[in-house]
């Protein structure tokens, strides 16, 4: 699905990410861990080609990212569904409108997903804010709304960064019995977090691979957990 | 067929897709004017290209073919003049026609300056002989020489001297009008490309948003074409009938007004400021495609 091998990437003169390789298996569920900082959400951004590294090898769906116009890159985006932190949502559209956003952008019409739509607002708990705006949801409602728009297109891989982030204790666990939902459903799934207790509560149903980014390299975590 | 079937689409648009990018009303409203008023301006400039080509073709063309001979005889020699230059005229290859004017005639051409109950019996007024060439022209030179010796007091003046500068006045006027409609549309790609920049700019968030979610260029780049093309033809239309409007107030075409009264359009010409919301909206597609596309590529 999607490979990274010996992946260098930096800002400027300095080099946040070294030597990195990863290999996203179908229906693998990774957790991404490490120091506020310490290049989680660049990792991410270099697995959905929103980033090109520095060196190395980013292949998404087998395409080696460096051969792959902007236009490739779209079209395996639309394999990927994306959580932000911060949701990253168009705040004059309503909830529907948003969630179906991907649908959209993908040149097919809303209302043939209509009944999808439906289904899966009450999955994330929001059919009552369907036609809300996004500055009018809470912070756990954004996050719903936000991985229901990652899960529209029925992408191939979910990332989420930093999805709990905002939310409280139960509303976090909400979100991660959501995302255990969709690895069952043979979705692969990567998490970034440094919430350890999410982890654990993660490790409890499902198998996990837990990863730490330290001193710009990628290391195997799970033992110590 | 498969041209127009894009147009269609394009016009008609995708309602779901329009609501992606957020309205921009002031920016909206500023593209709307400005493409009107430069439509406005260019309905001006299209009307005096048209109404100085006219002018010199007609001077070039009709007035070309037309001389007159003047004759300043006494009184009781002046009959006698008349009648030598029609003769000369007569045998002179390449006139085809030549008549004195009537006194009503020399009357009319007097009254501007004079007023209108000239007594022309009582001044020394020079007769005039209109004379008409055929397509090939007459010899000017020859035909001095030999009325010089047959009418001593005929003078020929083939409108040569007058003629030729403003022919010359009347097409630099059309090239100026054409220049004008020239600088019109470039002015208005320029303030087009910047309205689009402002707006790709306002919608750093949305384009981001929209990349994020898998959208390709070319449909960012539609939503924005889309909407600033629609704008400017708007806009353009109403500025080209505001244009017309005002161009059909002119007064009429008046010999005695000369130019400044026939500086509006004339019979199919008035079909041409039809093109101007077109071409407006063909200069503005252009213009907020090549911009937005760059700004993606830029920002990728």
């Amino acid at each position: 699905m999607i490979e990274l091998e010996e992946v260098t990437y930096g800002y400027g003169a300095g080099t946040l990410l070294s030597g990195i390789s990863l290999k996203l298996a179908p229906g693998s569920f990774h957790f991404l861990t490490g120091p506020s900082g310490s290049g989680k959400t660049t990792l991410l951004k270099l697995c959905y080609g929103d980033l090109v590294a520095g060196q190395g090898r980013v292949a998404l769906f087998g395409q080696d990212v460096r051969n792959m116009d902007r236009d490739d890159v779209a079209l395996a985006r639309r394999r990927v569904g994306v959580v932000h932190q911060d949701c990253q949502f168009l705040d004059h559209l309503s909830v529907a409108e948003n969630v179906t956003l991907p649908v959209i952008v993908a040149g097919r019409a809303a209302s043939g997903v209509e009944s999808d739509l439906d289904d899966l607002l009450g999955w994330v708990g929001l059919s009552t804010q369907k036609e809300a705006l996004p500055p009018e949801l809470s912070g756990g409602e954004r996050q719903r709304a936000a991985l229901a728009r990652a899960v529209i297109m029925s992408p191939d891989v979910i990332l989420a960064d930093e999805p709990t982030g905002n939310v409280d204790w139960e509303m976090s666990l909400r979100l991660l019995t959501l995302l255990v939902e969709l690895n069952r459903m043979g979705k692969t799934v990567m998490i970034a977090t440094h919430d350890m207790n999410l982890i654990r509560q993660a490790k409890a149903q499902v198998a996990v691979r837990v990863l730490r980014i330290s001193n710009q390299r990628l290391q195997l975590a799970g033992a110590d957990l | 067929m498969a041209v127009l079937s894009k147009v269609l689409v394009f016009v008609t648009g995708d309602a779901q897709a329009d609501r992606v990018v957020p309205p921009t009303g002031f920016t909206a409203r500023l593209t709307g004017l400005a493409a009107g008023s430069m439509a406005f301006l260019a309905v001006f400039a299209l009307a005096l290209s048209l109404a100085s080509g006219r002018l010199a073709d007609r001077w070039s063309d009709a007035l070309a073919q037309s001389s007159t001979i003047r004759i300043s005889a006494t009184e009781d020699q002046m009959d006698a003049q008349v009648l030598a230059v029609l003769e000369v005229l007569a045998t002179t290859p390449g006139v085809l026609e030549a008549r004195p004017l009537s006194d009503d005639e020399q009357n009319t051409l007097l009254e501007p300056w004079f007023g209108p109950d000239l007594p022309l019996d009582d001044l020394p007024i020079p007769r005039l002989i209109e004379v008409i060439e055929d397509a090939g022209g007459f010899d000017a030179t020859g035909l001095r020489n030999r009325l010089a010796g047959e009418a001593p007091g005929a003078v020929l003046d083939d409108h040569t001297k007058w003629r030729e500068p403003l022919v010359a006045a009347a097409g630099r006027l059309r090239s100026l009008g054409y220049l004008a409609m020239l600088v019109i549309t470039a002015t208005t790609a320029i303030i087009i490309t910047l309205a689009a920049n402002a707006a790709l700019a306002a919608n750093a968030q949305v384009i981001r948003v929209l990349r994020l979610v898998g959208a390709r260029d070319a449909y960012i780049a539609r939503a924005f074409v889309r909407r600033y093309t629609l704008r400017t033809l708007t806009g353009a239309a109403a500025g080209t009938a505001l244009g017309l409007g005002a161009v059909a107030l002119l007064p009429g075409g008046d010999p005695a007004g000369g130019f400044l009264t026939g500086l509006g359009f004339q019979g199919a010409h008035w079909l041409w400021p039809l093109l101007i919301p077109l071409l407006a909206a063909l200069v503005a597609f252009a213009a907020t495609r090549m911009t937005a596309l760059a700004t993606l590529k830029e920002r990728s």
